[in-house]
């Protein structure tokens, strides 16, 4: 048996956590690229669009992350397409958080007053300058909070990524503790890690509420 | 022709039947006060002048433009028809200067300056022109309406709509929003007001409209319409809210 050092360990946990951000940092540019462009197409009143992006985020919401997960990297093998765990992990929270950031914004842009639609209306801006200008800076600053809050889903999805073989963070732990048997050990470290991630983005949504609350 | 035809139109609400065949004409320089009791259709006929609202029978014809909901016809007709809200509608992430500039740059394609300046002139209209930097919730109910109605102005309209734009001011404010109103009729703007005012339909309105049961029930001079009302229901009217 190989020995391991606690720096051995951490190193290499941190080695791992590395793809961790990665692929949060993935799944969160590619959720909000398409949450944007559902969240438009929600918006656009034609009812086909609507209807389409009200299935796609009752899908998602409906159905458990990992079984997402299962079917983007076991369907599209079977499909014939060779996907790689990296890929398939990032494909899948990408559909995941886009679902759920539709869902946080129409919640954020519901909340405005109807009377912002009315006026830009009435003052002859057509649909895309309306959301440009009135609606979506309105929408940004509600918005902002609870957005930064679901990062923190992100992160901690990514750990279902293990599970297809994915090497990050949690895989690394199990790797690890393969070698070593010091799971406790091993395991805080991981947590410690996840939390070091995570609570500074909780942090950054508590403060963002706090500072957008009320205000304009 | 008149400037605004509204010719027989009826308007549903599902199975609930609003407006039952109005017939309604404005000339240009017309100052119209529509009175009526709450759920007699008064809004709705507004917000169907300007295509707010979509109508089921008969048409209306704004400054020789068909209305309909129709998006583009909608911001053919925001050149032509401006509204003012109960509720003020400012965007409150804009400045007071860039509420009033954000159309005409936009949508009359006027460079900054020319929106500025614009904005300047229509603000010193309602007597805020020291505001044009603030942003809207630094200014009381009274300033904001004023905004609003230099915002609405902006675009150059040739008929002004206004749904109960004094009903949400506390009662020391609503002078001050009457009284832009009353210059601009003096200059000739055309304005049609829904208006729980009845001092001011009667001493700056040209005519009454008072509205029943989604019709025109009784219409007339100012002056007239409030000494002699014909109808009973407006005799009631009347007697209830004066
Ligand atoms: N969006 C809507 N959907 C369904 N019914 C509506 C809607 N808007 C108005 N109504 C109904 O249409 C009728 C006329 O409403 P409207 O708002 O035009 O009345 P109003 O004369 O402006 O009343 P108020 O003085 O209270 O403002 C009312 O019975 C109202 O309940
Ligand atoms: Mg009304």
């Amino acid at each position: 048996m190989i020995e391991f050092t606690n720096w051995d360990i951490l190193r290499n946990l941190l080695l791992a956590a590395r793809w961790t951000i990665a692929l949060s940092l993935t799944a969160f540019i590619g959720g909000t690229i398409v949450g944007l462009l559902l969240t438009a197409m929600r918006l656009s009143g034609r009812r086909p669009l609507q209807w389409l992006v009200r299935g796609y985020v009752e899908l998602f919401q409906g159905t458990p992350l990992l079984m997402q997960l299962f079917l983007v990297f076991f369907g599209l093998s079977l499909l014939g397409f060779d996907i790689s765990a990296w890929a398939a992990a990032a494909f899948a929270l990408t559909f995941f958080t886009s679902a759920f950031l539709t869902e946080i914004w129409r919640g954020c842009i519901d909340t405005l007053p109807r009377g912002q639609w009315e006026a830009s209306r009435c003052l002859g801006l057509n649909f895309k300058q309306t959301l440009s200008r009135v609606i979506l800076p309105q929408a940004v600053r509600v918005a902002l909070a609870p957005t930064v809050g679901f990062s923190v889903q992100v992160v901690k999805g990514t750990a279902l990524a293990s599970i297809i073989g994915f090497v990050e963070l949690t895989k690394a732990g199990t790797m690890l503790n393969n070698a070593t048997f010091e799971p406790f050990k091993i395991f805080a470290m991981v947590a410690l890690i996840y939390f070091a991630l995570c609570y500074p983005l909780s942090l950054a949504s508590q403060r963002l509420e706090k500072k957008f609350n009320g205000s304009r | 022709m008149a400037l605004v035809n509204i010719d027989q139109v009826h308007k549903y609400y599902g199975d609930l039947h609003v407006l039952k065949g109005i017939d309604l004409k404005i000339d240009a320089g017309e100052v119209v006060s529509i009175i009526g009791r709450s759920g007699s259709g008064k809004s709705t006929l507004l917000r169907c002048m300007n295509g707010l609202e979509a109508y089921q029978h008969g048409g209306i014809v704004v400054d020789n433009k068909e209305v309909s909901s129709d998006e583009k016809q909608v911001r053919l007709l925001a050149r032509s028809v401006g509204m003012v809200f109960q509720s003020f509608n400012l965007f409150p992430h804009l400045t007071v200067g860039e509420n009033i500039m954000l159309a005409p740059k936009l949508v009359l394609k006027l460079s900054s300056k020319e929106a500025r300046a614009l904005a300047e002139d229509k603000l010193d209209k309602v007597g805020l022109a020291e505001k044009i930097d603030e942003y809207p919730d630094c200014l009381s109910g009274g300033q904001q309406q004023r905004v609003a109605i230099a915002r609405a102005l902006a675009m150059s309209p040739k008929v002004l709509l206004c749904d109960e734009i004094t009903s949400a001011l506390d009662p020391e404010l609503v002078g001050e929003v009457l009284r832009v109103l009353e210059q601009l009729a003096s200059e000739g703007m055309t304005l049609v007001l829904v208006t729980h005012e009845m001092n001011f339909a009667r001493d700056v309105g040209d005519r009454v409209v008072f509205m029943h049961m989604g019709k025109v029930w009784e219409s007339g001079p100012a002056k007239e319409v409030f000494e002699n009302p014909t109808t009973p229901e407006l005799k009631s009217f009347i007697n209830a809210v004066l």
